[in-house]
């Protein structure tokens, strides 16, 4: 396998790239340099056309504004320039594969981007008398119905902003549980291979967190989640599938002897991907599982958020969930606030957000359901579990699996960085591929592993795609083997090569500052 | 299935390399019982595109929207016309479909518009920096409430009666847990705010102030004494700002004291949604960055020299940190900032301004207007483009009312603050360039006609 990547930027092809001469403006062609806005923008430009102000006697309290902001305008066609031209130094899933363990970079259809945007959902205010916006209500209540059903739960608490938000969520409904049954539990137990927002959330929350040891297999140790068991563990946060891509056999024993232990199951839904439609966490005992509606169903990850993670309840914890949610009374929609959830919901945590959560991708992730159905949500979990068993089965000849005998992965394949020559590490083998027309996979992460390589592939992949990657995947790998300096140095192609992060966090520099006060302020 | 690349084909000759007979053969560490034999039971099967966009037509009509109504809803989520390049640089797939930018060398797209973001933030705040976004303007307030305990080492945070009570709901969901006190009360429908409760109570237990510019009902206040208060006992002050255009027209809180500005973005670029997503915005002075919350891009150098960005600080963060992270957080909402940011820059400063002078000057034209109705009065003396009205009648029944004449006639108060008698009667009304003349009138004529 050593053809060209057609799916990225061009490979190097002789030393062309190395000898071009530097040109005037800094472009390399269709590589364009942009400065920021501060250099081009003034503020006497603007992109918007207003009407004028009538004049009226102010009545800001006397607290006009005099100094300047420092806001520079660009014109309407400056500004879509500007921002296409910052766009282009992006990678991203429209253009080529992002096999990202643990974050699921599917393809996002534009249909949901489509019905996201139609003015019934887009253009309607969260405060609307409750009459005027049934049809938005009943978004949210199919989409709750798809997640109880799909999950095999008794709630959903809709509103948390993300994953992380939805942990917490979890763990305040457990908290909440358990001070009412007057049970002051202390520890919240995770296994190392946790992500890292599990044991902030769980200190958040109050807990201390002690991890849980893992088998060499890589999966929870049964035996000594057992023997840590005891009065003052309030529950166990567990992903799964795992983050070493393994499902948790055991996940049945561990929520039962949890239980019998008076504790409840967190469980981490970032890798529902692999299961849904298959495994009903509901069947393993789980109390409480966030999913990340911009994983598992395809809402977009737009360069870091915005997320939306609704958490599903077990009926031990339905009566805590947040505030506000959607009840269906005959044929009316109806919103459950702090006005009305006396009476029906007594014993709500409370509230997480202002508002209802993220309407936006509701529409969004409920279309993407609605395409898929029963059956293609099944399909997803088995083609996304197929594409990452192929990668783990092509690649683990040349790069270390340290779990490939624990039986067939799920939806991500985990590799090592062991067995590359002195000096060559995990970190060059992402920076060649990137050179390669790739965006890498997760590195160095899940930290139970040596210079972690962690491969999801989804779904939304071809086998033809699957095939190129393992042939440069491969190719890179051989070369960090052989130790060839050049990768030590990758990326030669990208629009930067490898970025001082060591300056950028001694001397942070977080805002621009016009040059003569940056060069004051030393 | 339009998504799913894979064929049959591919399918038998993939399970082949791997050595597999079946699918089924790759989920066999599914306990047994927990296997579900085929499609789970009562749930459709795949629909066509088509299909699935009627279905969405079809609930999308069952709403009233607010362009095409007569439209006075605030209450932290505003209504301005977004320019249409705004939505169209948000849509290019190099931004909508790009993570979180862990590898800089190919995400400086993100990572540039995320400092220029910072740098806007920053400035109209009045603040030294600002981070790369938060989930909304509810949670950003707590984490900065938060961070307050963490610079001051205390846990008595003390609340103005005019912060916005889903903020204040959001902060008492998370104290509950934390063991921060927090010192709240109800606002009244006056033109005073409770700053005289705010300056009585500021001790040297006091972790932080937190005050609402322009508050919930839409007045107006010089954070200055406050500011001075707060730090003659080692406190901070934390202003909110739900409504940024107005930063346009009035002082920014940075330049009044503030040490933390926090805000909900929502109303540049993002448009309502329903209440969401929205972006959390979040900027301090620069002495206690490293106390902050979220993701943070930062300016630095690439092997040849040139200028390039990437997150840093990260050392503050869960996935470094783990339970010794400044928060839990690890999403930021960046198509959002980024959405902010593109209308911010085709604003610009003259923009910004002119916008907000002519939000302020439409919406003293209607409150003179309204207040003429008999039995209403005005209960602000200053205000930028959002008010308050005291009706003779609890204004719940008078919203619905309004609605029904299919007028979106701003937020009664007792949907805010269930309960509180003293406030049933108060109607918050936003108006900004988006109401005409004539939604002014119609509004004025339709709650003249429901009040007789």
């Amino acid at each position: 396998m050593n053809s060209i990547n057609q799916s990225g930027w061009k490979p190097e092809m002789g030393n062309a790239g190395d000898t071009a001469p530097a040109t005037y403006t800094g472009n390399k062609a269709l590589m364009l340099e942009e400065a920021l806005i501060f250099e081009i923008g003034t503020a006497g430009t603007t992109g918007v056309d207003l009407a004028d102000a009538p004049q009226v006697a102010a009545r800001l309290g006397n607290l006009e504004r005099h100094r300047d902001i420092g806001l520079p305008g660009l014109s309407e066609p400056e500004t879509v320039r500007h921002y296409t031209r910052l766009s282009r130094q992006n990678y991203a899933i429209d253009l080529g594969f992002f096999p990202l363990g643990s974050c699921t970079m599917k393809h996002n259809p534009r249909l949901n981007e489509k019905v996201a945007r139609m003015a019934g959902f887009a253009d309607v205010h969260p405060l609307q008398p409750v009459e005027t916006v049934q049809g938005a209500l009943a978004v949210i209540h199919e989409l709750a119905h798809w997640l109880i059903t799909l999950t095999g739960m008794k709630a959903v608490a809709m509103s948390p902003k993300a994953g992380a938000h939805g942990e917490l969520c979890g763990i305040l409904a457990i908290r909440a549980a358990l001070t009412a049954r007057g049970d002051a539990r202390s520890v919240i137990l995770c296994p190392e291979s946790a992500h890292g927002t599990n044991p902030a959330t769980a200190a958040f929350a109050g807990y201390a967190v002690e991890n849980i040891p893992a088998t060499s297999e890589g999966r929870v140790d049964l035996a000594a989640l057992k023997a840590r068991l005891g009065p003052d563990i309030a529950g166990v946060m567990i992903t799964n599938p795992n983050t070493c891509g393994l499902f948790e056999r055991d996940m049945r024993e561990i929520s039962d002897a949890v239980h019998a232990a008076g504790g409840y199951v967190y469980c981490d839904g970032a890798n529902f991907n692999a299961i849904v439609g298959r495994v009903r966490p509901g069947d393993l005992g789980v109390d409480a599982m966030h999913i990340n509606l911009h994983k598992t169903f395809s809402t977009p990850h737009g360069g870091g958020g915005p997320g939306s993670g609704p958490v599903v309840l077990s009926e031990a914890l339905a009566p805590y969930a947040p505030l506000p949610f959607v009840t269906q009374d005959n044929d009316q929609y109806r919103l459950v606030e702090e006005e009305t959830a006396n009476a029906c919901h007594p014993d709500s945590f409370g509230r997480m957000v202002a508002f209802h959560g993220q309407m936006g991708m509701f529409t969004r992730a409920l279309s993407y359901i609605m395409s898929h159905g029963a059956d293609g949500l099944r399909q997803v979990a088995e083609d996304a579990v197929l594409n990452a068993n192929y990668i783990l089965r092509s690649l683990q000849d040349v790069l270390e699996a340290p779990f490939a005998h624990s039986g067939p992965c799920m939806h991500e394949a985990l590799f090592s960085d062991n067995g590359m020559a002195e000096g060559f590490s995990t970190l060059d083998i992402a920076k060649g591929l990137i050179d390669e027309g790739y965006h890498p996979m997760t590195v160095y992460f899940p930290l139970v592993v040596h210079g972690a390589m962690l491969v999801e592939p989804t779904e939304t992949e071809s086998k033809a795609t699957l095939d190129q990657f393992i042939g440069a995947l491969r190719n890179v790998a051989g070369r960090a083997k052989a130790g060839d300096p050049s990768l030590k140095s990758a990326p030669h192609h990208a629009p930067r090569r490898r970025l001082d992060e060591t300056q950028a966090a001694r001397k942070p520099v977080l805002v621009w500052r016009e040059p003569e006060q940056a060069v004051a302020a030393e | 299935m339009r998504y799913l690349p894979l064929t049959p084909s591919d399918r038998q000759a993939m399970l082949g390399v791997i050595g597999a007979k079946s699918i089924d053969d790759l989920f066999c560490d599914v306990p047994a019982q927990a296997r579900l034999d085929g499609p789970i039971r009562g749930l459709p099967n795949h629909a066509s595109e088509m299909a699935v966009e009627r279905h969405f037509s079809e609930l999308a009509r069952q709403n009233m929207t607010a362009s095409h109504h007569p439209f006075f809803l605030g209450a932290g989520a505003y209504k301005h016309h977004v320019p249409a390049s705004v939505d169209h640089i948000i849509q290019r797939g190099e931004f909508l479909t790009a993570y979180t930018p862990y590898q800089p060398e190919i995400a400086q797209g993100t990572l540039q518009m995320l400092f220029e973001f910072q740098t806007q933030v920053a400035r109209l705040f009045g603040c030294d920096v600002a981070n790369a976004s938060m989930y909304d303007g509810s949670t950003a307030c707590w984490e900065a409430i938060g961070m307050a305990g963490r610079i001051t080492k205390r846990t008595k945070a003390l609340l103005s009666s005019g912060l916005h009570p889903h903020y204040v709901s959001v902060a008492k969901t998370m104290a509950q847990y934390t063991g921060d006190t927090l010192d709240t009360s109800l606002p009244e429908l006056s033109a005073q705010t409770d700053s005289a409760r705010l300056l009585a109570a500021i001790d040297g237990e006091t972790s932080c102030v937190v005050v609402q510019y322009p508050d919930i009902l839409g007045r107006i206040e010089d954070l200055s004494a406050i500011a001075a208060k707060a730090h003659e006992h080692g406190a901070l002050l934390i202003a909110v700002v739900t409504e940024p255009v107005a930063l346009g027209a009035i002082k920014a809180p940075g330049d009044m004291g503030a040490d933390i500005v926090v805000g909900e973005g929502q109303s540049l670029g993002v448009g309502l949604q329903f209440g969401g997503p929205y972006v959390g915005l979040f900027a301090c002075k620069e002495k206690f960055v490293r106390q902050m919350p979220g993701r943070l891009c930062g300016e630095t150098v690439d092997a040849e020299g040139k200028r390039g960005f990437v997150l840093t600080l990260s050392t503050r963060e869960q996935h470094i940190r783990r339970e010794k992270a400044t928060s839990n957080i690890c999403t930021n909402s960046g198509l959002c900032a980024l959405a902010f940011s593109v209308h911010l820059t085709l604003l610009g400063e003259k923009g910004l301004r002119g916008l907000a002078q002519l939000n302020h000057a439409l919406a003293v034209q209607a409150a003179d207007r309204l207040s003429q109705i008999a039995g209403v009065e005005l209960v602000n003396d200053s205000f930028f483009n959002e008010f308050t009205l005291k009706l003779p009648t609890d204004a719940r029944p008078v919203v619905r009312a309004l609605a029904d004449r299919k007028i979106l006639g701003g937020v009664s108060l007792g949907r805010l603050y269930p309960g509180a008698a003293a406030l049933r009667n108060g109607l918050l009304v936003a108006v900004t360039e988006t109401a005409t003349q004539e939604d002014v009138e119609t509004f004025a004529a339709a709650l003249q006609e429901i009040l007789a």
